[in-house]
């Protein structure tokens, strides 16, 4: 019933791709095609969640579509559901956000018409259930969110965003399509559940572990498979960008899952060396890049690669847990990535949202042109920074909540017994650590620059506040900030299926808990109480704000800015987002980023002003994509040669040709 | 949490004596910081044309998270009432909640000041919080335990023992908390107008009972800290839950022993030692986090350490 539901908004959705495209620029377009898709979506997600929290059994269907003599096999289990329930939950958000932000748009036709083939695409890759079915839809997701990129293709970054993300996806699809390849084996299996019964060897599974890394890493955006995503996110219309970046990564990371924890039967201990370290690399130098960027929407990005390596840890400490036969710790880690999926999802999508209602209101993404929004839009300040607090892994909100339960999964891996682990994991711990700080050095950066001090330029003193369909998508996601933080029992007890279907174990019960709290091992080891900590936050605050007012002194007077005795009027006096990160940039830009900062002093006569101009490298960049783009140069340089060959050449190439493949196939044993 | 409320400023005015005694200075009363608090609380609060409504509320949540961050510390006794409800990852993060916070109002106003203090404050916090959580991994480790209790009531047993990651964890904490109570030679509390304050130059703009709020969370923030290294490592004295009058009373008599020691010592630290450079203290608290990071590490290979 759920699959058929959720398949029959599927097609909902398609239909509304097309009724877009007949309708055209009609005045009705915009809230039509947006709240069609947002009635397809919570359709879809009350199915989902009914699905998750009722416990029901698996549901498969085969529909007679794709290769004729095959069909496509369509399935629903806990984890399609999860991942299914995150995928309409960004979606019905990110429509109703649209109905408002969509008016603003100024190519409308460029927008509308793919972006509810986008959302089916993605609800069709997490209930796919045959190979081709599930790198069709994969394939169909990434080229329409590349259209999508593409929709303000005037814009020079843009296209070389468009060009750079249609490369590294098709790479990853080749590589999932060679995974998957590997995976059905000589026989040509080629649905999940016949996969499922046949485990790969040592050897080929390894191979088919990096190939599933690959495939789903450069979607997720692992390091060093991000260069594309701080690129193509940004480059999208706002509400595109919150389902890139808060929910198609998901989907990545619900393809890596499926293949490592279920499709692969039982992991070997070194797999989870391998994604652990990849997860620590990514979370740290996620933070670090977004850090040095003063472009809102990019910095958001880049804490997408962030978010996306504390989840892969978690999955990683699942993998070596599971390996080693220690259930109970493997499901507390998994609950913990899996918590993770979600918590981002949603405040990565309500920061997107928060930085395209500043986009709509001065045109500015860059940090730097901004400034004291907080006057002129005071609501989306308000939702904004409810989103910052939770992504900074704050208490008493929702980011906390993850990070704590994967700091709890990492106290019990001293028990692992191989040494490589042993190592690797306080590492990994340290490096987690590091990247929870820096995101909140982070947040105060953004939100700070953004929203505090004085505007910097016009348009960001003529801001205006939002329209009321983006605010109701931004509270209710802030709302649900809040409710997943301070009762986040509730929220693990619906992932234990998923636990149960993937490591074969589950975290005890959190409902019965007494306040609400949640106790991942045992009483006396660790509890996190999220709603008490919140009424205490409250009772003390207002404690102190009434016994003050009441018994002090309430008195108010405005007066001009002290700044010890020196206040400078103009706004370029104020910190800026570059100069804020100038400290954190000389601790860890050197090394890293080669950063340098130099001073521009124009030639006596010359009366341009000096400027101090910081240079950054991308180290990744350099040592990988620059060396692989300058091979391809040359290789196709040279094969330009072949262009200018004569007739009798040319035919003689093809005899070669012939003949060498004669010859092989001859000595082919 | 009332106790360590009350007690919060006479420890601050416990130090500033101690340090002007060292430096043969007469020193202000032990109760002067009561007072410039109550001065504080009924004066006007003056403020900038700009401000805006995150900077009222600021100073209140900030007093919020450090009240509740302390008063989850075990002072006297183990067992305190809702111990259970946040362990000490839980306590380090409020704290970084109140940072957080803090760091925003200095960027609030939009002055230079405030800038440098917060873009300051973010950078030390960026290496204080890492090595806070390494440290704390050790304990729970040692311990088995992330609760904060639990820890204390192991640390007071016989099964702890001299072991090697706990100095190392000790010194660690020591740099740790130097660095977040801006104490010298990391950031200077008694500067005003210097291009070396951190923590001074985030508050620059506050007056009255705002400024009054986030004095006393600083004062909180440092006898926070002081019982955390009292609790978990000079943990006698501490009485188990449900001890008696008597009890009661010892346990607090060694509690304030150790407020005192503990505020001693950093008065003679403080005056013992010039203050660094701003970028010479990344080193220092990088120290801390690889000492923390070698405690951890040690934990993980063997248990003996």
């Amino acid at each position: 019933m759920t699959l058929i539901v959720a398949l029959s908004c599927t097609a909902a959705l398609f239909a509304a791709a097309i009724v877009s495209v007949i309708i055209g620029r009609a005045a009705v377009a915009n809230t039509l095609i947006y709240g069609l898709c947002a009635a397809a979506a919570l359709i879809s997600l009350f199915a989902a969640l009914k699905f998750l929290l009722g416990a029901a059994p698996a549901q498969s269907m085969v529909l007679p579509l794709g290769i004729p003599w095959l069909g496509s096999h369509f399935r629903i289990d806990a984890l399609s559901a999860f991942f299914l329930a995150v995928v309409d939950l960004g979606a019905v958000t990110a429509s109703v956000f649209a109905i408002g932000y969509g008016r603003h748009e100024d190519a409308p036709m460029r927008v509308r018409p793919f972006y509810p083939a986008f959302l089916a695409g993605m609800m069709l890759v997490v209930m796919a259930d045959d190979a081709f079915t599930f790198l069709f839809s994969w394939e169909f997701m990434s080229l329409t969110s590349w259209a999508l990129v593409m929709a303000h293709h005037r814009v020079r970054e843009n296209v070389y965003a468009g060009y750079v993300y249609l490369v590294m996806a098709s790479f990853g699809t080749l590589a999932l399509l060679l995974a998957f390849g590997l995976l059905s084996g000589p026989d040509g299996l080629y649905t999940f559940a016949q996969i499922h019964a046949v485990h790969p060897a040592a050897g080929l599974a390894a191979l088919v572990l990096i190939l599933a890394l690959i495939g789903a890493g450069s979607k997720a955006g692992l390091v060093p498979l991000h260069v594309w995503l701080p690129l193509a996110h940004p480059a999208a219309p706002s509400h595109v960008s919150a389902l890139m970046s808060g929910v198609m990564t998901k989907v990545a990371v619900y393809g890596f899952v499926r293949i490592a924890f279920d499709l692969m039967g039982e992991p070997a201990w070194w797999w989870s060396m391998v994604v652990l370290a990849l997860g620590g690399v990514t979370a740290a130098m996620g933070v670090l890049y977004a850090l040095m960027q003063h472009d809102l929407k990019r910095l958001l990005a880049y804490h997408t690669v962030e978010n996306i390596g504390i989840i892969f840890i978690g999955l990683g400490l699942a993998l070596a847990f599971k390996a080693h036969g220690m259930t109970f710790a493997a499901a507390l880690a998994l609950t913990a990535g899996l918590l993770h999926v979600f918590n981002h999802s949603i405040f990565k999508s309500l920061l997107f949202f928060g930085s395209g209602a500043v986009l709509t209101a001065t045109g500015e993404r860059d940090m730097e042109h901004l400034g004291g929004l907080i006057h002129r839009m005071p609501q989306t300040t308000f939702v904004f920074l409810v989103g910052c607090v939770a992504i900074s892994a704050l208490p008493p909100l929702n980011g906390f909540v993850s990070e704590w339960l994967t700091f709890q999964a990492i106290l019990l891996s001293p028990q692992l017994p191989s040494w490589g682990l042993k190592l690797l994991v306080p590492a990994v711990g340290a490096l987690l650590a590091l990247s929870a700080a820096l995101a909140a050095a982070c947040f105060v950066k953004a939100f700070g620059v953004t929203f505090l001090g004085r505007p910097r330029t016009p348009a960001a003193e003529r801001a205006s506040e939002t329209d009321q369909w983006s605010l109701a998508a931004m509270y209710f996601l802030a709302a649900l900030c809040l409710v997943a933080g301070v009762l986040p029992g509730l929220f693990i007890d619906a992932l234990a299926p998923l636990a149960d279907l993937l490591v074969g174990g589950r975290m005890p019960v959190q409902a019965g808990e007494q306040w609400l709290s949640i106790v991942p091992i045992a009483a006396g080891r660790s509890s996190y109480d999220g709603l008490l900590v919140f009424l205490f936050m409250v009772i003390s605050g207002t404690l102190a704000a009434v016994a003050i007012h009441r018994l002090a002194s309430d008195r108010l007077r405005r007066a001009p800015a002290w700044d010890c005795g020196y206040p400078d009027p103009s706004p370029a006096t104020q910190y800026t987002a570059s100069s804020f990160a100038q400290p954190i940039r000389r601790v860890f830009g050197t090394v890293l980023f080669h950063a340098r900062e130099h001073v521009e002093m124009p030639p006596p006569g010359d009366m341009r002003p000096a400027r101090l101009v910081v240079d950054l490298r991308d180290p990744i960049w350099d040592a990988l994509y620059a060396p692989i783009a300058g091979a391809v140069g040359i290789v196709a340089d040279r094969l330009n040669y072949l262009q200018f060959l004569t007739i009798r050449q040319f035919l003689s190439l093809v005899f070669a040709a012939l003949v060498i493949l004669l010859l092989v196939l001859a000595i082919w044993p | 949490m009332l106790l360590v409320l009350s007690l919060a400023p006479l420890l601050t005015g416990f130090v500033r004596k101690v340090k002007a005694r060292f430096l043969r200075r007469q020193g202000p009363p032990l109760l002067q910081p009561y007072l410039d608090l109550a001065r504080l609380m009924r004066k006007e609060v003056v403020l900038a044309d700009n401000a805006s409504w995150l900077f009222r509320v600021i100073p209140y949540l900030i007093f919020a998270a450090t009240w509740v961050a302390a008063s989850l510390v075990p002072t006297f006794r183990t067992g305190l009432l809702f111990s259970w409800a946040a362990d000490l990852i839980v306590i380090i993060a409020l704290l970084g909640n109140a940072r957080f916070f803090q760091a925003l109002a200095g960027l609030d106003v939009g002055t230079s000041f405030g800038g440098i203090g917060s873009s300051r404050e973010v950078m030390i916090a960026s290496l204080a919080e890492p090595a806070m959580i390494m440290i704390v991994f050790t304990l729970a480790l040692i311990s088995g335990s992330t609760q904060l209790s639990t820890i204390a009531e192991f640390m007071n047993s016989p099964a702890v023992g001299l072991r090697v990651s706990l100095g190392l964890a000790l010194f660690a904490l020591i740099m740790v908390a130097i660095a977040e109570n801006g104490r010298i030679p990391v950031d200077n509390p008694a500067t005003h107008l210097e291009l070396t304050m951190v923590h001074e130059a985030m508050v620059l703009e506050y007056s009255g009972r705002h400024l009054a709020l986030i004095e006393l969370s600083a004062s909180l923030k440092l006898i926070l800290y002081v019982s955390l290294i009292g609790c978990l490592f000079v943990p006698w004295g501490l009485q188990p839950a449900g001890a008696g009058a008597e009890q009661i009373a010892i346990g607090i008599a060694a509690y304030i022993g150790k407020l005192a020691a503990g505020g001693f010592l950093l008065a003679l630290f403080e005056t013992s030692i010039a203050k660094m450079r701003v970028f010479r203290v990344p080193e220092f608290l990088g120290a801390a986090l690889m000492l923390g990071l070698l405690a951890t590490l040690l934990r993980f290979v063997s248990g003996s350490f």
